[in-house]
């Protein structure tokens, strides 16, 4: 399959399919961090991660609507205060769910899987309601339109570089959150020894929202993030769910490292098959990959032994 | 729920014989009595999907296993059937306007001019059938040996069978030539000869389907009274005092795992026939998850339960969406939250707390306490 | 104990007191033979080079701190915990490669800390699945709950004084009547060698009592591996205690050796 190129021309299709790999790292690891927060540390499974993440791209929708019709002159910045209005948006609602449904679930989490995949319908019903069934799509600031023209054949598209810079971003407040701030440190604590953590004093029912309610926040973002290179439909959500969970598996749920370094591998073979067999063919090969190589190594590739 | 239960010797109990006759007089007498043949081949339809309900009951309400891909059986075995009638229906003179005729017309349509190796033994019925049950069980013994050996089990098993389900789903579309793709495979028309489109040959089927489904409930039964069923309760409490009492608890998952998939694909062959034909659309990750709730609604514990919950649930989305097509999605979830936050045992749970102690009560004056048809207990992790 | 194997340690403590055992580094008379097992957890050694020698009919204590390694040595004998290094021999059979269930097979029986059994069966289901027939898939679809079954099941109720409850569930059980219903489960498996992980922990006085005079009843022609924290019980029971700290063997012998030796002072009260 490769005699029709030539070297160089297969090295730009490398570093071009390495960048589009990249913008899907991008969305994976955005949306498998918040995942990785819930799951990994709390043991939850959140089956309507993608519709958390779909708040936030409709957040970030309208305010951007907002920007247009209101403060166009402030409107190159828009994406900022999306951001944060989306964190805020999905985070609040996932303290709800957290308050009215996951809390009653912590010691059953088969059934924890089967309510929150209940809420992803009930969500992308509410979704197609209320914002109707229709994709949108927001305008992009005119600052992030356009491509670098790197050599005579690689290109990059500045929005994809943003999403990207945003990502390093995110993860490295994530990764600070998780191991310097008070909160991580509660969290872990609760992780490891819930009773003991609670006989130090460490409000454990509030940790557990808190912890949710980031989760969910940070999907949020990656839903911002997802706006600037794709758009939004009620159902856009279910689409990447079982590929995140699998990113979040295949790194070792505990291990943040792990997350990063799985989201990268996924999607890096994904998008560099996808340039030479068809998509579906390439997903299948990426996928069936990943299952293999979990059931060679359930614990995931990124975990240390411990005593059961 | 008494705490005093007798142990089971004999192989069904009254109650259990009694709630048995009565699903059956639903099933075979009722519904085909009261019933138009047009709704009688949908009730048929939704008994298809009672097959993987069951099957749930077992793998999951008493194994323990929680299956999100059995959507994948399902589409196994109804593909298997719809390839031999595909086949029937392709015969050469019913072809001939194609430019490779005797080969289905998707094939054809994606310039295949050959038929595919993996299609050329369904032209035999006997092959088939045997096909049928045994593709989607061995696939089922290899995906359950390689994750149960290596002790993966849990929201993992679901989260692999989930994406096993997504593959598929995306390899039958993706490969049109051979599979139908997203269409799946349509325009079926007749078995050995015989026009299954006709309203006479849909109230055979159904009638079929019903023995074929009570059959599977009176094995169903004999596998949860046997020794087997006690062991699958034991593994689910406390699967490491199982380990070391002797066994091999990986052979067990297998077991039931590759059980729950037989089940499934007698129901996907069933679907094929009575429905007339098979698509990706039953194999994916949203049915599979859905049929899950027939068998929550039902009560996970319960096999009489998974029929009467695949029938109720079936008949509200019916219902739902000719009527109200939006609210149907808010009901379905609100249905997987409100059975797993308040009714972990489903209907089953609800007529053993209220319904049955009444009965009990009306029935003791003729003798003794009948013991209840099943075990509810604390909610399957 | 003189059999000293030539590849281990010599500078574990042996007590002399047993005479006439042929020095032998294969020692075919012991049921179990412990050799320089260790195990590691991400670089922590839990066990670490330990070695010790079971008789049969020999009732051992294991003692020790907490974090001493009691419960992996159990672990690791039934194959729970895989060990990094080292073996375990039954009866002449390395241990350390079978399966979980193959071990039991070869007659290692094995009590959980907390009370382990099937809280949705009865009692009579949960001693039934114990009972050493139908242990494979077909056999377990097949098996019959015939004559010798009851029976054998109704002796061993009676034994753990169960008779009367055998169709209540076992989730309706008190404390101590589920570690009696657990220590009845392995009865009925009858393994050559049984490990009890704290029989009596969280049990009262009157409970205790009966567990000793169960424990002394069940001990005929087997050899028993206790855990367990109150010296009492250990004293009423042990015929040799193995001391363990920090995943090492610290002392063995007689109980009166044991409390003698100032290493296990040192440790249990030096602090």
């Amino acid at each position: 399959m490769f005699d029709s190129y030539s070297i160089s021309e297969l090295g730009s299709i490398f570093v071009m399919q390495g960048f589009a790999g990249l913008i899907l790292f991008s969305v994976y690891l955005l949306m498998a961090l918040g995942l990785a927060i819930i799951f990994g540390q709390m043991g939850v499974i959140n089956m309507a991660h993608g519709e958390f993440m779909i708040l936030g791209a409709y957040v970030t929708y309208f305010t951007s609507q907002a920007f247009q019709h209101f403060l166009p002159a402030l409107f190159p910045a828009y994406f900022f205060v999306a951001m944060a209005l989306a964190f805020v948006a999905s985070g609040t609602l996932g303290m709800i769910v957290e308050w009215g449904l996951i809390r009653h679930l912590y010691k059953r989490p088969l059934d924890t899987l089967l309510a929150t995949w209940g809420l992803s319908l009930i969500l992308q019903q509410v979704y197609r309601s209320v914002f109707g069934p229709r994709e949108v799509g927001v305008e992009l600031p005119a600052w992030m339109m356009g491509s670098l023209k790197l050599t005579d054949t690689i290109e990059v598209q500045i929005n994809g570089l943003f999403v990207m810079t945003l990502t390093v971003i995110i993860t490295a407040v994530v990764a600070v959150m998780m191991f310097r701030s008070r909160w991580g440190m509660q969290v872990r604590a609760v992780v490891l020894n819930r009773m003991m953590a609670s006989a130090v004093g460490i409000n454990t029912e509030r940790v557990d929202r808190l912890t949710f309610g980031i989760g969910c926040g940070i999907a949020g973002v990656a839903g911002s993030a997802f706006t600037m290179i794709g758009s939004t439909g009620p159902t856009a959500g279910q689409l990447y769910i079982v590929d995140t969970f699998l990113v979040v598996v295949f790194g070792g749920a505990q291990s943040l490292i792990g997350t990063i370094l799985s989201a990268l591998s996924i999607s890096q073979t994904q998008s560099t098959l996808e340039f030479f067999l068809s998509g579906s063919i390439a997903k299948v090969i990426t996928l069936l990959g990943v299952v293999g190589i979990l059931m060679l190594r359930p614990q995931g590739l990124f975990t240390l032994k411990v005593r059961r | 729920m008494n705490p005093e239960t007798t142990p089971r010797t004999g192989f069904l109990t009254r109650s259990q014989l009694v709630g048995i006759a009565l699903l059956a007089l639903l099933i075979v007498v009722l519904l085909p009595l009261t019933l138009d043949i047009f709704r009688l081949n949908l009730v048929g339809k939704y008994l298809t999907y009672a097959f993987v309900a069951i099957g749930l009951v077992m793998c999951w309400g008493y194994g323990g296993i929680l299956s999100l891909g059995q959507g994948i059986f399902f589409g196994l075995g109804g593909y298997c059937m719809a390839m031999f009638l595909k086949l029937e229906a392709s015969s050469v003179e019913n072809t001939k306007i194609q430019s490779t005729p005797g080969i289905p017309d998707f094939m054809d349509w994606n310039q295949l001019t050959a038929l595919p190796w993996f299609w050329k033994p369904f032209a035999s019925f006997p092959f088939t059938l045997v096909a049928v049950i045994l593709v989607p069980t061995l696939f089922a013994f290899i995906i359950g040996t390689a994750m149960f050996r290596r002790r993966v089990g849990g929201v993992y098993f679901g989260i692999i069978t989930q994406a096993i389900a997504a593959i598929l789903t995306i390899l039958i579309i993706g490969q049109q030539g051979y599979t139908g793709g997203i269409n799946g495979i349509t325009d079926l028309r007749t078995l050995h000869g015989w026009d299954i489109r006709t309203d006479h040959a849909k109230f055979i089927l159904y009638f079929v389907n019903a023995a074929l489904l009570f059959g599977v409930i009176g094995l169903c039964f004999l596998v949860r009274q046997s020794k087997l069923g006690r062991i699958l309760v034991a593994m689910r409490d406390k699967e490491d005092r199982v380990r070391f009492s002797g066994y091999d608890v990986a052979s067990f998952k297998i077991f039931v795992f590759a059980f729950a998939a037989a089940l499934s694909a007698i129901g996907g062959a069933m679907f094929t026939l009575q429905v007339g034909f098979m698509s990706p659309s039953f194999v994916g990750i949203v049915p599979s998850v859905e049929m899950v709730i027939y068998t929550a609604v039902g009560g996970r514990l319960s096999i009489l339960g998974a029929v009467y919950g695949t029938l109720l649930v079936n008949f509200a989305k019916t219902t739902f969406s000719e009527s109200f097509p939006e609210l149907w999605l808010l009901g379905l979830g609100g249905l997987f939250i409100a059975v797993v936050l308040a009714f972990p045992a489903g209907l089953a749970g609800i007529y053993d707390s209220h319904i049955a102690p009444r009965l009990a009560k009306w029935f003791s004056r003729k003798g003794r306490t009948p013991t209840p048809a099943m075990p509810v207990s604390t909610p399957a992790e | 104990m003189n059999a000293q194997p030539t590849n281990t340690q010599p500078s574990h403590e042996i007590s002399p007191q047993r005479p006439g055992r042929v020095s032998d580094a294969m020692a075919p008379d012991f049921l179990l033979t412990v050799e320089g097992l260790t195990v590691s957890f991400d670089g922590f050694k839990a066990v670490n080079d330990l070695s010790f020698y079971v008789d049969p009919n020999e009732i051992r204590v294991i003692i020790g701190p907490n974090g001493a390694g009691k419960t992996t040595v159990l672990d690791l004998i039934c194959g729970r915990t895989r060990a990094t290094a080292g073996s375990i021999q039954f009866k002449g059979r390395e241990l350390t490669k079978m399966s979980e269930n193959g071990i039991v097979l070869a007659g290692v029986g094995r009590k959980f800390q907390t009370p382990s059994i099937y809280e949705d069966l009865t009692v009579f289901e949960n001693l039934e699945i114990s009972f050493p027939r139908g242990r494979s898939v077909f056999g377990a679809l097949t098996f019959r709950r015939d004559a010798e079954v009851r029976d054998r099941i109704e002796e061993v109720a009676h034994m753990i004084f169960l008779a009367d409850r055998l169709q209540t569930r076992a989730e309706f059980l008190s404390h101590g009547q589920k570690q009696w219903l657990e220590i009845g489960m392995l009865l009925i498996q009858d393994p050559e060698l049984l490990m009890l992980d704290e029989p009596v922990a969280g049990m009262s006085v009157a409970e205790r009592k009966k567990t000793a005079e169960l424990l002394n009843k069940i001990i005929v022609g087997r050899s028993v591996l206790v855990i367990e924290h109150d010296m009492k019980f250990v004293e009423d029971i042990a015929h040799r205690v193995t001391v363990l700290h920090q995943g090492k063997l610290l002392s063995e012998g007689s109980i009166a050796h044991v409390k003698s030796d100032p290493k296990v002072i040192e440790v249990y009260l030096g602090h």
